[in-house]
């Protein structure tokens, strides 16, 4: 029954690609078994929409007359420090960038109110954006100051690169100690007073292809209200992790660095986002497409919260201090239930990630499948996987004597 | 027939220092606690309270309060949700104290019952898109 993307794509342009979200195809695969299923379905859509910290993105703001090199100079957007060592008029700004004058955890738990995950969302809402430049001057870009307003529309390139999105699996996070801890997790009750999960589960775009088999360099993706791909595998991309008999990785393993023209994204799904006592980041929507080539990939698609399991971890201690433990683990089944159990205490749980935002892009995207506008494509070369070496490792760090 | 409700009063400068509650508690036997209390630098006061007695002893307690110049607001159009901005992450939902916050257990969005809210704030700097707003 090996189908090939091709295929798929010529179904998809003639208007009849069959097409169902990850939610959908569990009760498909249930009802009609996986050979049926695996016949009749050509693309199952993924879908996350969670707080995604590298994420950034990287401007070509145009030329001035005269000329003004920012390379090895300073500039600022909204007042967020961009990144100016690349040439004369390009930038990158983080997401998690904040102002000089931001007070951050001076007192804690700072509230981190605006960062560069903001200006993004302001640049794609349209909305100008104040750039403040110095540079020192050369012989052949003598301009030193530069004040302007900036719009999306008018800059030569706004691209938007997040080295590490759609993480494939993550810590339910809860706190052991006997004082309230704000992390990047959120806030964290003492002795085990709420667990914070950060995953769509059966909806997240690597729980539905967890060996790669489909998702690959060249994948093209649902980002941020738009179209974009999947460039890399993401920084601490780490495939060789425990999995369960089904493949699913049983903690944090592959990631994807994912790309794509700002320009033609939206603001409601790439949302400037401030962590409290933590810092700003950037809520990041991914959707990628998994197309039905065989039973095995069905097979994977119809994975559901019950079979996915995430380590609770410790982030008073076991965390911060890079500590191996970890204190059990879960379901996302049990996760979305409410509440969890930790050594014998029921503990309330709560998402750091959309579910409703999440079928809602996996929705949209099947959309823009069944109406033949968006198509396919047939990745590059492969994510690494399981044996592939790469892997994530701790800083080996080598104190500097003097 | 006994009622509870959670009111915001406002008291103009010239009352921050009168006994205002004594008397709900002493003329009209309503039963008060206080959920926030505080005095701005222009010197009016902010007071949160949740009453409780006989519903003809709380009209005229309130009718008191308005006669005595407070001005009163229901607490639950203090917290508000800009509904924009929410993208139902669910993150709220532990982090309120009343259980104001809860999971639609079908679409999994997150409902907000602002009549179990006690405006306490601490779901404004914890919501990551910044969704809550409170206008006192």
């Amino acid at each position: 029954m090996a189908k090939t993307i091709a295929e798929i794509n010529e179904k998809i342009k003639a208007g009849k690609a069959v097409v169902f979200t990850a939610e959908e195809i569990i009760d498909i695969a249930r009802k009609k078994g996986v050979s049926r299923a695996a016949r009749e379905v050509d693309v199952v859509t993924t879908g996350t929409f969670g707080i995604m910290c590298s994420s950034g993105a990287y401007f070509n703001i145009g030329h001035t007359r005269p000329r003004l090199k920012l390379g090895g100079g300073r500039a600022y957007l909204n007042d967020v420090p961009a990144y100016t060592g690349l040439a004369a008029v390009d930038l990158f700004l983080g997401a998690n960038a904040l102002p000089d004058d931001d007070p951050r955890n001076r007192i804690h738990p700072g509230e981190f109110n605006y960062g560069g995950g903001h200006v993004i969302e302001e640049l794609v809402a349209g909305k100008d954006v104040r750039l403040v430049a110095t540079a020192y001057g050369t012989d052949c870009y003598p301009r030193k100051r530069l004040e302007t307003w900036l719009n999306i529309k008018d800059l030569n390139e706004a691209v938007l690169f997040n080295v590490r999105n759609a993480y494939q699996n993550y810590n339910v996070a809860v706190n052991m100690s006997d004082k309230t801890i704000y992390t990047y997790m959120g806030m964290l009750k003492p002795e085990l007073g709420n667990a914070n999960y950060s995953s769509a589960g059966q909806l997240s775009p690597l729980f539905n292809d967890p060996y790669y088999k489909t998702i690959g360099i060249g994948t093209r993706i649902f980002l941020g209200g738009g179209t974009g791909y999947v460039a890399w595998q993401g920084t601490q991309h780490n495939p060789d992790v425990p999995r369960t008999e089904k493949g699913i990785p049983r903690e944090g393993a592959g990631t994807l660095a994912v790309i794509g023209d700002l320009k033609q994204m939206k603001p409601q799904w790439l949302v400037g986002t401030s962590v409290q006592g933590y810092g700003c980041s950037l809520t990041v929507g991914v959707g990628v497409p998994i197309p039905i080539l065989s039973e095995e990939i069905l097979e994977y698609t119809a994975v559901t919260d019950a079979d996915i399991l995430a380590p609770v971890i410790d982030y008073s201690d076991a965390f911060p201090q890079l500590k191996p433990d970890k204190l059990g683990e879960v379901s996302y089944a049990e996760l979305k239930s409410g509440k969890i159990r930790v050594r014998g205490k029921d503990v309330p749980t709560a998402s750091r990630s959309s579910y409703p935002k999440a079928v809602e892009i996996a929705a949209i995207l099947k959309d823009w499948i069944k109406s033949g506008e968006f198509l396919l494509t047939e990745s590059v070369t492969p994510l690494p996987g399981v044996a592939s070496g790469v892997t994530i490792k701790p800083l080996n760090e080598r104190p500097i004597e003097d | 027939m006994i009622v509870t409700k959670r009111i915001v009063l406002h008291f103009p400068r010239r009352l921050v220092e009168r006994p205002i509650i004594y008397r709900l508690v002493k003329d009209y036997d309503l039963e008060f606690n206080i959920l926030k209390a505080s005095i701005t630098p222009e010197q009016e006061g902010l007071l949160v309270l949740e009453l409780k007695g006989n519903q003809d002893e709380y009209d005229k307690g309130v009718r008191f309060l308005v006669k005595a110049g407070v001005k009163i607001q229901s607490l639950s159009q203090d917290v508000t949700r800009n509904e924009e901005r929410c993208t139902h992450c669910g993150a709220c939902v532990t982090v309120c104290p009343t259980t104001a916050f809860s999971l639609d257990p079908k679409t999994r969005l997150v409902l907000f019952d602002n009549e179990k809210c006690i405006a306490c704030g601490l779901c404004i700097p914890a919501c990551p898109p910044h969704a809550m707003e409170v206008h006192f």
